[in-house]
């Protein structure tokens, strides 16, 4: 008897001792995430201004979301940013990748370069890419017409080319952060690996079909989620370069809640629009574990 | 077909080792497809660092040369002076005590009460321990612009809106992935440094801060070098939380500079590269830890 109270009262303090450290994050998860959540999806059903009373208004914003034009060019919009972006940004990456890994003793030295975007704000960024794609100034123009193309575009305000110029802008940024992730999973692949297939006469593209692609498609898989799930957020860079005055063409989804929920201050129809964002995520992450069966390959 | 007669395959593994050991410059011997790779190379990291010193050169240049056609990237007259503009166009001096103290304040917080609850996730136990580290994964899921709206008025209620407090408290108190990198690091460090420590009556508090605390120094660097950078250069939060000048972190700076000096080109590239060196003059130092640190972080995942 006295020993099963013995060990009960040390379990307790283990417990208490678990709640102890884990106390400062618990405080953080309930009042700045799940709290927030919660009321998230309380508003997505209220129409609240932030001041005055809030009222209940069933699924009018989430029916609202589909009769908003803008909204909808935004979501077309997003969705064209992620399918030019993470294609972009894999198979460019995967490609500097497999070049830098072998340089040798001059990866470090190649890594500065294609890396020093990525500790660089995205504002500055913007400063840099904003002169740069400036129809009055911009080198990339000049050089184009000196290639004879008689009128490059107005990269940022022509409807057909602000979308692609901005994605443009994100691949230079993160592109880094693609190298060095793919140069990760490159190096651990057993070098036995290649000298069998060298043994064998394998060519160089069929070690790249065979052994390196298949073996790297879980950093491809995780640099895919990741990405889609980036490029669906993307605010950053089209805010810096317009502001509040973004064309139609060049607006994405979270400058819209950004604009509707700080701007016009609807917090119930934002948050609304974010609901539906979060699903997005949701649905297209679900889809590619669902899809990674049939091509991701685990050594383990 | 694979040959299986044993003197080939030595011989081939052979030749398959000296073409291995000849990658690059470690090898040693000089190869002819060296020259197309490094090309390759140099011409990708040029186009990586021909915009940066754009940005720096133009920020030496007189306005007028901006606009020359065609544009030339060194200047012709040297105007330092630009630097000068900006720093006096915006309360630089400030924006860099600002964002220098909430990313080292957030990130000092940020591991100290990450390592706390991965210690706790993977050591201790208590009830609920599985569905609340379940819930900290789930809401990895959860993109900030949804909570952002609860947030501003949640601060509003605090009084922490135009405080740094707004910027500060919450990341520090909440990174799930900062809990759930640490805690995959606990989980490998071997039960029986703890057990040792407990029979000599070491209690948990110690154990954590004399034997977890120090082996955790490579995830909790890396994680404390993608917190840092993160919040340096975040431009989302301060955006929606700061309203005042005196309060702003650099990336604001920039964007409101970008405002006001809208077609004074050359200050602007003068407040840029002010925002963006002491980052890139860092990183050159400490690339490989910068570099191990983000990678770290992401493969872990």
């Amino acid at each position: 008897m006295a020993l099963a109270s013995d060990v009960k009262r040390r379990r307790r303090t283990e417990a208490l001792w678990g709640y102890a450290f884990l106390t400062p994050q618990l405080i953080g998860l309930i009042a700045f995430m799940v709290g927030p959540l919660v009321f998230a999806i309380v508003l997505s059903f209220s129409s609240w201004d932030g001041l005055g009373s809030r009222t209940f208004v069933g699924l009018q914003n989430f029916i609202g979301v589909w009769q908003n034009d803008q909204l909808r060019q935004s979501w077309l919009n997003t969705a064209w940013f992620t399918a030019l972006q993470v294609p972009g940004l894999l198979i460019t990456g995967f490609f500097f990748a497999f070049f830098i890994q072998k340089a040798g003793r001059l990866t470090p030295f190649y890594r500065i370069f294609f890396f020093a975007p990525q500790v660089t704000s995205t504002v500055a960024v913007g400063a840099i890419w904003l002169w740069l794609l400036n129809p009055e100034i911009s080198p990339i123009s000049s050089l184009l017409k000196s290639l004879g193309v008689p009128n490059p575009p107005d990269w940022l305000q022509d409807p057909g080319t602000a979308i692609p110029a901005i994605v443009l802008v994100s691949i230079w940024q993160g592109l880094g952060y693609m190298i060095v992730m793919f140069v990760a999973g490159l190096q651990s692949i057993s070098p036995t690996l290649m000298e069998a297939a060298d043994i064998d006469g394998a060519s160089e593209w069929q070690k790249l079909r065979k052994i390196t692609v298949p073996l790297l498609s879980p950093t491809i898989l995780f640099l895919s989620i990741t990405s889609i799930i980036g490029s669906f957020q993307v605010f950053d860079y089209i805010y810096f370069f317009f502001d509040t005055t973004a064309p139609a063409n060049a607006h994405t989804i979270v400058y819209d809640i950004v604009n509707i929920a700080f701007r016009e201050f609807k917090f119930g129809f934002a948050a609304a629009i974010a609901v539906y964002l979060f699903l997005v995520l949701l649905a297209l992450t679900g889809l590619q574990f669902l899809a990674q069966k049939r091509w991701v390959h685990y050594t383990e | 077909m694979t040959s299986s007669s044993g003197e080939i395959d030595a011989r081939g593994l052979e030749s398959a080792r000296r073409k291995n050991a000849s990658h690059g410059l470690s090898g040693g011997r000089f190869k002819p497809s060296w020259i197309p790779l490094h090309l390759l190379l140099v011409a990708g990291s040029l186009v990586m660092f021909v915009p940066f010193l754009w940005m720096l050169f133009s920020a030496l240049k007189p306005l007028d040369e901006i606009f020359a056609q065609p544009p030339k990237l060194l200047p012709k007259v040297w105007q330092p002076q630009n630097f000068v503009t900006a720093w006096q166009g915006a309360d630089f001096a400030r924006a860099y005590l600002n964002s220098v103290y909430i990313a080292g304040l957030v990130t000092v917080l940020t591991l100290i009460t990450c390592s706390m609850a991965a210690y706790a996730f993977a050591r201790i136990r208590f009830p609920g321990r599985k569905v609340i580290f379940g819930i900290f994964l789930a809401t990895m899921m959860v993109p900030f612009q949804l909570t952002v709206i609860p947030l501003y008025v949640i601060m509003g209620q605090l009084r922490w809106i135009d405080t740094h407090l707004a910027l500060i408290v919450p990341p520090a108190l909440f990174n799930a992935f900062g809990v759930f990198l640490l805690r995959q690091y606990v989980r490998g460090i071997p039960l029986e440094l703890e057990e040792a420590a407990s029979i000599d009556g070491a209690g948990r508090v110690r154990i954590f801060t004399t034997i977890i605390l120090p082996l955790l120094r490579t995830p909790l660097v890396a994680l404390g070098i993608f917190v840092f950078l993160g919040q340096w250069n975040s431009f989302f939060s301060p955006l929606i939380f700061l309203n005042s000048d005196r309060n702003f972190t650099i990336p604001l700076v920039v964007n409101q500079f970008k405002g006001a000096y809208s077609s004074d080109w050359t200050s602007l590239m003068a407040a840029t590269t002010m925002a963006a060196l002491p980052m890139l003059l860092i990183f050159i130092i400490a690339q490989r830890q910068i570099v191990q640190g983000i990678a770290l972080s992401g493969s872990k995942t």
